[in-house]
C-alpha cells in the first residue's frame, strides 16, 4: 500500500481496536464493534464518525457567487449567510464530477465538502474554470472533519458547547462555535438521515475534540460510541443517499440518480456547466434511471448484480446491504425506466439464484 | 495471536473447524474464529437438511456477511445428523461464539480415519501466522 493516507485520529481509532481498510488511499476504520450494532446505535442514540477524508476547499472573492453558480446543479440565490446546501458539479456533458455540500460564509467567501477521491479532481476543475477575482484554497489537510449522528446528538453537543442549538435548524451552520475551547464550524449537516452535526476543526485539535466526544468511560454525558465507515454505507443507503463511485460518476448524470430535486434547470446567470447536456437528456427521456429495491428473499444484492424481469436483463445493481433498521436486504440499482415502476416484482440474480424482490421510492429510511 | 484456536479440536485449511461429537462417529461442524472476524457480522445463513447425505468438498452451508458471500464446505463425507436451527434466527452466533454456540451442523462419519490428515491446533495457528505474514 503506497502513498495511503492517515488522519490526524488514526492512533484513536486503534486504540479503539477499530478494523482499518483502505477507503480511497485513506486508513479508515471499517468498524470498531459489530457493523449493525453501530447503525442502531447511530439510529437510536448517537454515533461519532471520522469523516477527515472529505475534502474542504474555499472559494473567495468579489466574483465567488457568480464563478459558483456556473459550477453547481443549485441556484445560489436564494441561498442566505451561514446555510449550506446538497448540490452537484458536472461536466459540460452532464456527468457528474463530484456531489458536494456547499457552505455560504458571506457573498464573497464559501466553502465545498467533497469526496475524498474527488478533492483533486474538483480542484483542478475549479482552477481551469476560475474566474478573476475568485480565489480557491484547499484546506484538507490542515482540518479534521467529524460527524456526531444520531437523535442525541443535539442534546450531546449542547453540554459540551454550553450552549442551546436549537437556534441552529437543518442546513445551517455556526461558523465558530467553541465546544470545551476548541474552535469547531459546527453544521446540521449529516449522511446518515438522521439529526446530526459536522464538526470541523483544525487538524493538531482533532485528538482532543474526539476525546471530549469520546469520553474513555461513563460520566456525563453518557460516551458516544465511535462507527466506522461500514455502519455509514449502511445507513445512507437506508437513507437513499447515493456514494459517488457507485450512484455517480463522470458517466452519471444527476438526472439519472435520481437527484433532478438538486437540480435547477431554470435559467439562472451564468448557467451552470453540464445545463445543456441535462436540459436536452431531459427532453430525450433517460435510458436508466436510480430505483430502491426490497429484497422479498434472503441474500444481500451486491454491485453488479443483474436485475432481470421475465423478459430479460432490465438493469443492474450499485449498492445493497442488509438493513438492520428496517430487518431486510434492500439495494439500489440502475434500471430501465420503462421496466421499472412502483410495486413491481423483478428478480435479482445472485449467484446464478433468482431472488425476488419489490421495487419503492428512496429512501429506505426517513427518520420519525 | 489475535484469534481463538481451541486445542481440543481439528481444523481444516479452508477455516472450518471438527470435533467428536458425543458420539465418536460423530463430528460437530463449525468455521473457525479467524473465518468469523475475516467475514464480519454474519447476517443471513443456509442450512443443510437433516438426514442429508453430504460428502467432502461439498457445500454445507452458505454464509452471508455485510461484508461477503461464502460457502462453508464440508470437511469430511457422511450424513448430517443434526443442524444448528438457532443460526436461522440468531446468525450473529456465528461470530459471537463460532467454536460454541455458533456450531453449523454434526455430521456422523462413516469411516473416521477420513479425519487422520486434517490439521491440529498447532498446524492451523501456524497457517494463520503465515497468513498474517502475507498480509503485510
Amino acid at each position: 500500500m503506497d502513498n495511503v493516507c492517515r488522519t490526524p485520529l488514526y492512533e484513536k481509532h486503534l486504540q479503539h481496536q477499530a478494523k482499518m481498510i483502505n477507503f480511497q488511499g485513506w486508513l479508515l476504520p471499517l468498524q470498531y464493534n459489530r457493523i449493525n450494532q453501530e447503525v442502531q446505535e447511530t439510529r437510536r442514540r448517537a454515533a461519532l464518525f471520522d469523516v477527515t477524508h472529505m475534502g474542504r476547499l474555499s472559494i473567495e472573492g468579489e466574483s465567488a457567487l457568480d464563478f459558483l453558480q456556473s459550477i453547481v446543479t443549485a441556484n445560489l440565490d436564494r441561498l442566505i449567510d451561514r446555510q449550506a446546501v446538497y448540490t452537484l458539479i458536472c461536466r459540460e456533458d452532464g456527468g457528474t464530477l463530484d456531489d458536494i455540500l456547499l457552505y455560504r460564509f458571506q457573498a464573497h467567501q464559501y466553502l465545498i465538502i467533497t469526496n475524498a477521491a474527488n478533492t483533486v479532481r474538483v480542484y483542478d476543475w475549479l482552477n481551469s474554470k476560475r474566474t478573476r477575482n475568485v480565489q480557491i484554497f484547499n484546506h484538507s489537510s490542515a482540518q479534521a472533519q467529524l460527524a456526531l449522528q444520531g437523535p442525541q446528538s443535539q442534546q450531546l453537543l449542547e453540554v459540551l458547547s454550553r450552549r442551546s442549538l436549537s437556534d441552529l435548524p437543518r442546513f445551517r451552520f455556526q461558523p465558530e462555535l467553541s465546544i470545551q475551547g476548541i474552535r469547531c464550524l459546527v453544521s446540521r449537516t449529516g449522511y446518515t438521515g438522521e439529526d446530526g452535526f459536522e464538526l470541523i476543526c483544525r487538524a493538531d485539535q482533532a485528538s482532543s475534540l474526539w476525546d471530549r466526544l469520546v469520553p474513555a468511560s461513563g460520566g456525563s454525558p453518557p460516551p458516544v460510541f465511535p462507527a466506522g465507515l461500514g455502519a455509514r454505507d449502511i445507513l445512507r443507503i437506508e437513507a437513499g443517499f447515493p456514494l459517488y463511485g457507485s450512484e455517480l460518476d463522470e458517466g452519471i448524470t444527476p438526472l439519472e440518480a435520481g437527484l433532478a430535486k438538486f437540480v435547477d434547470l431554470k435559467e439562472k446567470i451564468p448557467p451552470f456547466y453540464g445545463r445543456e447536456a441535462l436540459l436536452q437528456q431531459k427532453r430525450r427521456g433517460l435510458t436508466r434511471k436510480l430505483w430502491g429495491l426490497i429484497m422479498q428473499d434472503r441474500g444481500i444484492p451486491r454491485p453488479g448484480y443483474p436485475v432481470r424481469n421475465d423478459e430479460g436483463e432490465i438493469g443492474h445493481i450499485t449498492s445493497g446491504c442488509y438493513s438492520p433498521t428496517l430487518d431486510q436486504s434492500i439495494a439500489m440499482a440502475f434500471l430501465n425506466p420503462q421496466q421499472a415502476w412502483k410495486g413491481r416484482e423483478v428478480a435479482v440474480e445472485m449467484r446464478g439464484a433468482r431472488k425476488t424482490a419489490q421495487l419503492v421510492t428512496l429512501p429506505f429510511y426517513r427518520r420519525g | 495471536m489475535k484469534w481463538l484456536i481451541p486445542e481440543d479440536r481439528q481444523y481444516t485449511d479452508e477455516h472450518e473447524w471438527l470435533k467428536v461429537d458425543e458420539k465418536e462417529d460423530t463430528r460437530i461442524v463449525g468455521i473457525t474464529d479467524f473465518a468469523q472476524d475475516k467475514l464480519g457480522d454474519v447476517v443471513f445463513i443456509e442450512l443443510p437438511a437433516s438426514g442429508q447425505a453430504v460428502s467432502l468438498g461439498q457445500s454445507l452451508a452458505v454464509v452471508e456477511s455485510v461484508k461477503a458471500v461464502v460457502d462453508v464446505y464440508s470437511p469430511v463425507t457422511g450424513e448430517i445428523v443434526r443442524v444448528n436451527q438457532e443460526l436461522t434466527e440468531k446468525p450473529e452466533l456465528l461470530n459471537e461464539d463460532p467454536y460454541g454456540k455458533g456450531w453449523i451442523a454434526a455430521i456422523k462419519i462413516g469411516d473416521p480415519n477420513q479425519t487422520a490428515e486434517l490439521l491440529t491446533a498447532q498446524d492451523y495457528a501456524d497457517l494463520l501466522s503465515d497468513i498474517e505474514k502475507e498480509d503485510i
